[in-house]
């Protein structure tokens, strides 16, 4: 559904040095997922989205949306994808049901089948009951699902929503989420940018996580968390003990990696933590140690992140 | 066909919004109306010496209709910063609607907006005793038309290029005056030293001025009348194309 090859942007200015945005980015996104890309604020994000979306001309890359190639065709492209910026674009004088029809009549729509459309988007996305009141009087939430209607009014086989929950309390937050699962399973493809962990974890089939405007990690939320760095299994030891201990796990096959120590704990990321814990446990009695206390934790894709790029993103 | 239509969509919308929100009528028409009811009679003297109220403001009307579209028009690009600001424009930019429409549906609001002005504020001169024939008065609205269009879409381009309020006031204000003191708007330029009244001949806004004072005394074959429709027509050809211009390729 996307394919982008070496993307590539970067913005002038004149008082300072050119800012690379974003520096040869290669993402694949299947029919009919939920994709999301992942990554701090300035990671560039927002301009990979604004250059998929055809409003801004990346400098160098090969890009394919639905079928449509971006360089070439970017009118084809527009007529295939829906879009829905970070900040929506709603006209405060008008209503939702003007705004839905004008954009359907944006894209050739016929003036009954735009009225048509809009009655149905209103009730798809529950906005029935306030269609005839002026935008400027609605709540976020609200005025989200106003957003993300008129991105789907034409009815595009791929939408791309930037930060599409950001601000949101958190029951408009998992309304929106019910959207783009619903999207989904209309067999809409989704591409989401967000910089919620949880968000990511929740609502994507796959994920790209991105920084500095290159690509950092890429795959199913739970793989990504297992390849990159395992389980995390805390040992809480006495004092005297800790380094001992530490000696003896750093041979361990099971053991990817050791955090540095921090007093007498000990931080370890291992392949699979259910089955580490018993040969770890065994490797400290052998050697005459006892940790008082054990932990396991899956990690987050902050651990992802932390382990790829050093930094946690949030 | 599809840039009619597109535009017709933009223009409607407009005129619906600007419908809604009626300020822009009664701040629009009271601050001429104050030049016309106090500072045209002060004026008479000099417009009209030993003439009448109604030779005055025929000489009188024609600039401060002009200076009204002209202002109106340079103004309106705080609109479009507005809706750049709320995202509209960039909503709009994602479907495949027509740029061009982007730019004449907006401006063409606006020409209707600053007609609906110049038509109050001639009605409200008549009883002054200001009479014009009317065929020749619709001929100096499509000029007052013409001129709306061309400042409308000067501003909209502006706006584009300096994407800023605190940018774009001091540029406007900045060609807006000039303007508006070499078309004799405010003071007739027969008080102008010579050398002033020379460098007002290169100001195309003084010529559509003197189209229009031509018109509304009646002078349908005064040479002012179609050297100003040519020269305003080509202007706002240029600047509608320079605008659209800006629209295709920032607002690609």
């Amino acid at each position: 559904m996307i394919v982008t090859k070496g993307l590539r942007k970067s913005f002038r200015s004149r008082r300072s040095a050119p800012v690379d945005a974003v520096r040869g980015l290669d993402l694949t996104v299947e029919p009919g997922e939920i994709f999301g890309l992942l990554g701090p604020n300035g990671a560039g994000k927002t301009t990979t989205m604004r250059m998929l979306a055809t409003l801004v001309r990346p400098d160098d890359g090969e890009v394919t949306l639905a079928g449509a190639d971006l360089r070439t065709e970017p009118h084809e492209v527009r007529r295939r994808i829906g879009y829905v910026a970070q900040g929506g674009g709603t006209t405060d004088g008008a209503s939702a049901r003007e705004e839905l029809v004008l954009q359907a009549r944006f894209y050739g729509i016929g003036k009954a089948e735009a009225g048509r459309r809009a009655e149905q988007a209103l009730a798809a996305f529950e906005l029935t009951e306030f269609a005839d009141r002026p935008c400027a009087g609605y709540s976020g939430g609200q005025r989200r699902r106003v957003d993300l209607a008129l991105g789907v009014i034409h009815r595009p086989r791929l939408l791309i929503l930037d930060e599409p929950t950001v601000g949101l309390d958190p029951q408009s937050r998992a309304q929106v989420w019910a959207e783009v699962r619903r999207l989904r399973e209309e067999g809409m493809t989704v591409l989401l940018t967000t910089h919620y962990l949880d968000e990511a974890d929740a609502l994507c089939d796959r994920i790209a996580i991105v920084d500095h405007g290159e690509l950092v990690a890429e795959g199913a939320p739970e793989q990504l968390k297992r390849e990159i760095s395992g389980d995390v299994v805390t040992l809480e030891l006495a004092a005297a003990d800790a380094e001992a201990a530490e000696k003896v796990l750093t041979g361990l096959d099971c053991v990817h990696r050791i955090e540095p120590r921090e007093g007498d704990e000990l931080r370890l990321y291992v392949t699979d933590g259910a089955s580490a814990i018993p040969q770890l446990l065994h490797a400290l009695a052998e050697a005459g140690l006892r940790p008082e206390q054990t932990r396991l934790q899956r990690p987050s894709l902050d651990d992802v992140f932390l382990a790829r790029t050093g930094r946690t993103i949030s | 066909m599809k840039l009619a239509r597109d535009t017709w969509l933009i223009f409607q919308r407009q005129l619906l919004l600007m419908w809604r929100t009626p300020i822009w009528l009664i701040v629009g028409v009271v601050q001429p109306l104050f030049y016309l009811l106090l500072f045209a009679p002060l004026l008479r003297p000099v417009l009209a010496p030993g003439g009448s109220y109604a030779q005055a403001y025929r000489i009188y009307v024609p600039g401060l209709l002009t200076a009204l579209v002209i202002m109106g028009g340079l103004f309106t690009g705080f609109s479009l910063l507005g809706e750049l600001r709320a995202g509209i424009i960039e909503r709009t930019r994602v479907t495949p609607v027509s740029r061009t429409a982007l730019l004449l549906g907006r401006a063409m609001r606006e020409v209707v907006a600053l007609l609906v002005q110049a038509v109050i504020i001639t009605l409200v001169a008549l009883p002054f005793g200001l009479t014009v024939p009317f065929g020749l008065l619709l001929l100096a609205y499509l000029l007052l038309g013409l001129l709306a269009l061309m400042a409308s879409s000067v501003s909209f381009g502006l706006a584009l290029m300096v994407r800023s309020d605190a940018a774009l006031a001091p540029v406007l204000n900045t060609i807006a005056q000039p303007i508006a003191l070499l078309s004799g708007v405010l003071l007739p330029l027969s008080l102008a030293p010579g050398w002033l009244r020379a460098v007002a001949d290169w100001n195309p806004f003084y010529w559509a001025v003197e189209g229009i004072r031509a018109l509304f005394a009646g002078h349908l074959g005064d040479a002012s009348v179609w050297r100003s429709l040519v020269l305003v027509s080509a202007l706002t050809v240029v600047a509608v194309l320079w605008s659209a211009r800006l629209f295709t390729d920032r607002v690609r």
